[in-house]
């Protein structure tokens, strides 16, 4: 159950499209049944009345969309966002990828968000699953009605969320939370306990699934490139059919070193691959290790802060010590 | 199952003569490694050519079917494949496939009319073979008028044939146009569109286009001025292609696939298509 | 039609493994998925796989031919094999009829070999439906999941398979495995009559039963071309070819080269129309934005597809695109808003 309303975030919808403050939302759409909520473009209250959503399963993160959105506009585009989006906010900030004074940024407050994914491996049919007392009350076609404390349907990401504080917005409804101790890192402890056979073995098995949909890529707040490098002939490692094993490795790890010190670990990779596969593993590895060498860094934490790995100092870890790997430097 | 014959499968053809029509032009001889003719084909067909590890693209064969010892294709520079062809020397071997797509019905619809040839640039390349077969069989048609015009002289594809061979031919008119004034030209200065229109052709004939985008839309609104209907206007059109045979999915426009059910579209029949091309 | 009880459905895979490659869905942690048996590999409890099984008759990717260039010279090296024989078992009505749909184009005048000859050497042991999933849509396109098309129409109930042969290649197969079955008896009929019937129950209850694809179709391009609603549905695709990757229905494909060092292979391999360098030439991109794009995938399955294929259309209604689309954006949320009306 989220803390604030479907009715509180639309009353103030409304009023910022009544004073003139915006002329778009970016917002939650409605779909079929209650988990497959699309992100949509809303252009009156109107409109947000009759489609906007706000459940448990509005996992999408809208800073990526600013880029168009901010462009079609004279005026500021409403956006909505939970803790961990403004992360990403901000980082596209820093990158100059929109303008600040485009957006009508309203923080959100985020209890986690449901995995449809979950949902459909417990049961065939889910037709439904609404909020209720005790948690989610889930409609099935062959088992009836069963209610599910909200935390067995939580998304791994939102498992080990990183922060439930806002890092940006202009204002914001309900109240802020505060920056968790997490246990996102445990998993990418255990991928470096494993030898490297193993490791390599674990990899090779999960990325073997890979279907080279470019999903990941596509949602990725950190993959704004207008060309990317995968989609220009001209480039020369242009490919779109994971023509061995070892092309697929490539794809993968070429854009974890894409997006290392960028990366604000929002998990929209691992969220909307068909495959499974845990991607953000990859760029937590990346986060460790720039944590481990050059002191705890989270990308979008501020505006205009330089990555570690893009600012030279002094205090900088050798190349040689950097090939050793993180973990054996911690 | 392995015996039958492969669609998507080449043959070799050897590059026997390369002549340089224009800055960005280049007109290639192929044949099979034999001496021989690859394969037949219609007017207004294409084929694939590719070069191993570059890639493959679709051209218009420009030589005639009546020549029946070689094909041509004039093409114009201007991606990865059409470098690579351009950089090639006589004797290179590439691979080639076809024929593909339906070519112009010189048999049936143009058969017996007066024909007007309207190009614009390299878009002279798929109307070279029309032309000519309607050249050599010159009984079958009426009188033949060819309007070109290109940027520059220098820009004139086929311009020794056109001047040596076309112009003298009896019963054919050939009107040659160039964008802008320039030192030794003493023909029409202007774009074809608005040549066409002063030139004023009767409307008794079959107009067939083929240029860029932006000329074929303003020559065919000077047609519809002159009082051609669009079932007498024939164009030819190019998408992106991979497969050529109707399957991958490229050139897919509304019902249709250019590559097969094209390139040779009357232009009522393109207004049936949806606007995406 | 013949019967094996389900408990030994393992001597049943034996045996026709022992014939030729016997392929069927597994559980894996990523889902069902079609993987070739093997002694003690069970039979996914899934309704359906993750990757439908187009893959065995047009695989994401496959070596096209091999050239030898030396010089000036090129060599064209045929690689084409005969495929082996092979079985694939429990696919569903929805898939059945994609081979139908992907018939229609790649058998078409000029013939796809590569694809032929694996069609040829294929033979479908199909399963009926019995728990449909609240993304199925098969009835919205004449498919009966309870009853299947397929070389060898399979229905299971708690205790025993039944196995029905619907063509020449079927009733040689089960002729082969004839001194493991049975043979059906009037109140085995009944009982796969009682096993159809909970089926249509069932599939009449599903939330989109109603679903109809009339209105779409052959000749329909003006109707839905320029409809408004392309604008909203398209606003939040990627661009990414999930769906397209996951249909059993879709078929553009790419041509490659790749140059090994050792000589040059040529590829195919699946294209997405929902790509951005899909139509793109040197001279220009007729669908220069997401909603153009967008727009030709659903057109292409709703309506020009039928009207170039008798009015079948190229959806089989299998839900993938319900549960993969990373947007939840799918032909389902297209169909109804699409005609300025809601179709309930």
């Amino acid at each position: 159950m989220q803390e604030i309303t479907r009715e509180a975030i639309l009353a103030r919808a409304a009023e910022l499209f009544r004073d003139g403050t915006v002329d778009r939302a970016l917002g939650w759409r409605a779909g079929e049944f209650d988990y497959d909520v699309t992100p949509g473009v809303f252009t009156s209250a109107e409109e947000l009345e009759n489609g906007f959503v706000w459940n448990d399963f509005c996992g999408a993160n809208f800073s990526k969309y600013l880029i168009r959105e901010t462009g079609l506009t004279e005026k500021k585009v409403l956006v909505f966002l939970k803790p961990c989006d403004t992360y990403s906010f901000n980082q596209l900030l820093t990158e100059h990828r929109f303008a600040r004074e485009k957006v009508y940024a309203v923080g959100v407050p985020c209890a986690g968000m449901a995995d449809p994914r979950l949902l459909r491996e417990r049961f065939d049919g889910v037709t439904a699953a609404e909020s209720a007392e005790g948690g989610v009350l889930v409609h099935t076609l062959y088992d009836g009605d069963v209610t599910l404390p909200q935390e067995e349907l939580l998304a791994d990401r939102c498992r080990n969320c990183k922060s439930r504080k806002h890092v940006a917005y202009d204002e914001l409804l309900g109240s802020d939370g505060e920056v968790l101790d997490s246990h996102r890192f445990d998993e990418v402890e255990r991928l470096e306990r494993m030898t490297p056979d193993e490791r390599f073995a674990f990899w090779q098995n999960e990325l073997s699934r890979c279907i080279r949909c470019n999903a990941c890529r596509d949602v990725c707040p950190a993959c704004t490139c207008e060309k990317c490098v995968f989609d220009n002939p001209a480039s020369g490692a242009a490919n779109k059919a994971p023509s061995s094993s070892f092309e697929e490795q490539m794809f993968h790890i070429i854009r974890a070193f894409h997006v290392a010190g960028r990366c604000t670990d929002c998990g929209e990779c691992s969220r909307v691959c068909p495959q499974h596969i845990p991607l953000h593993l990859l760029n937590r590895k990346f986060i460790r290790d720039i944590d481990r060498f050059y002191g705890e860094y989270q990308a979008g934490a501020e505006v205009g802060s330089r990555a570690p790995i893009v600012d030279y100092t002094e205090g900088d870890i050798e190349p040689g010590q950097a090939v050793e790997g993180g973990a054996r430097h911690a | 199952m392995t015996d039958m014959k492969e669609p998507l499968i080449p043959v070799v053809g050897v590059v026997t003569d390369i002549r340089i029509d224009t800055p960005d032009v280049k007109t290639f001889r192929v044949v099979t490694p034999e001496g021989k003719k690859a394969f037949a084909h219609k007017p207004g067909q294409c084929a694939m050519l590719s070069v191993p590890g570059v890639g493959e693209a679709m051209f218009s064969i420009t030589s005639s079917p009546t020549n029946e010892e070689y094909m041509e294709f004039s093409i114009k520079k201007c991606g990865c494949v059409t470098e690579w062809l351009h950089a090639m020397e006589v004797g290179q071997q590439i691979t080639i496939r076809g024929p593909l797509g339906n070519g112009f019905p010189v048999d049936t619809a143009f058969a017996g009319h007066d024909m007007l040839f309207i190009a614009g640039g390299i878009g002279l390349a798929p109307l070279r073979s029309v032309i000519n077969y309607c050249r050599h069989y010159r009984d079958r048609y009426g009188k033949i008028d060819i309007v070109y015009g290109s940027r520059s002289k220098q820009d004139l594809v086929d311009y020794q044939e056109i001047i040596d061979e076309w112009a003298g031919d009896e019963g054919v008119n050939v009107y040659l146009t160039i964008d802008r004034e320039q030192p030794e030209w003493d023909g029409h200065v202007g774009f074809v569109p608005n040549y066409v229109k002063e030139l004023g052709f009767s409307t008794d004939k079959i107009a067939v286009l083929c240029g860029p985008p932006i000329m074929i839309k303003f020559t065919l609104a000077g047609l519809m001025e002159l009082g051609f209907d669009k079932t007498q206007v024939y164009t030819t059109m190019e998408l992106r292609m991979k497969c050529g045979i109707g399957k991958c999915g490229r050139c897919n426009i509304g019902s249709k696939y250019v590559c097969k059910d094209g390139p040779v579209f009357r232009c009522d029949q393109l207004d049936e298509l949806p606007d995406e091309y | 039609m013949r019967k094996i009880a389900v408990s030994r459905i393992q001597e049943l895979f034996a045996a026709i493994a022992a014939g030729q490659t016997l392929y069927l869905p597994v559980d894996t942690k990523a889902g069902a998925k079609f993987e070739q048996w093997e002694s003690g590999k069970q039979l996914s409890s899934a309704l359906n796989t993750v990757r439908s099984a187009k893959d065995f008759f047009f695989p994401q990717t496959e070596n096209l031919m091999d050239f030898r260039v030396e010089g000036k010279k090129i060599e064209i090296i045929d690689t084409r094999r005969e495929s082996e024989d092979f079985v694939l078992f429990g696919v569903r009505a929805c898939d059945v009829r994609s081979f139908t749909v992907l018939d229609r184009v790649f058998l078409a005048e000029p013939v796809d070999t590569y694809y032929k000859n694996r069609r040829e050497h294929g033979l479908i042991m199909s399963m009926s439906c019995t728990r449909p999933a609240e993304t199925c849509f098969c009835g919205t396109f004449g498919i009966d999941a309870a009853e299947p098309e397929g070389d060898v129409v399979c229905h299971m109930t708690a205790d025993t398979l039944y196995l029905d042969a619907k063509t020449e290649k079927g009733s040689a197969l089960l002729e082969g495995l004839s001194a493991l079955t049975e043979d059906c008896a009037a109140e085995d009929e009944a009982a796969v009559e009682r096993h159809r019937e909970l089926s249509h129950e069932r599939l009449s209850k599903l939330p989109l039963a109603s679903l109809s694809a009339d209105r779409f179709g052959a000749d329909k391009t003006d109707e839905f071309f320029n409809d408004p609603a392309w604008k909203s549905l398209s606003e939040a695709c990627l661009g990414c070819g999930t769906c397209t990757f996951v249909c059993p229905t879709c078929q553009c494909y790419d041509i490659q080269d790749f140059d090994t060092g050792h000589g040059v292979k040529r590829f195919r391999c699946w294209d997405s129309c929902m790509y951005s360098d899909f139509t793109k030439m040197s001279a220009g991109q007729p669908r220069l934005t997401q909603l153009e794009r967008f727009r030709q995938r659903f057109m292409h399955k709703l309506v020009y597809y039928p009207t170039n294929n008798d009015g079948l259309f190229s959806c089989v209604g299998c839900g993938r695109c319900l549960s993969k689309c990373p947007i939840q954006m799918n032909i389902v949320k297209v169909m109804k808003q699409l005609g300025g009306k809601q179709n309930d």
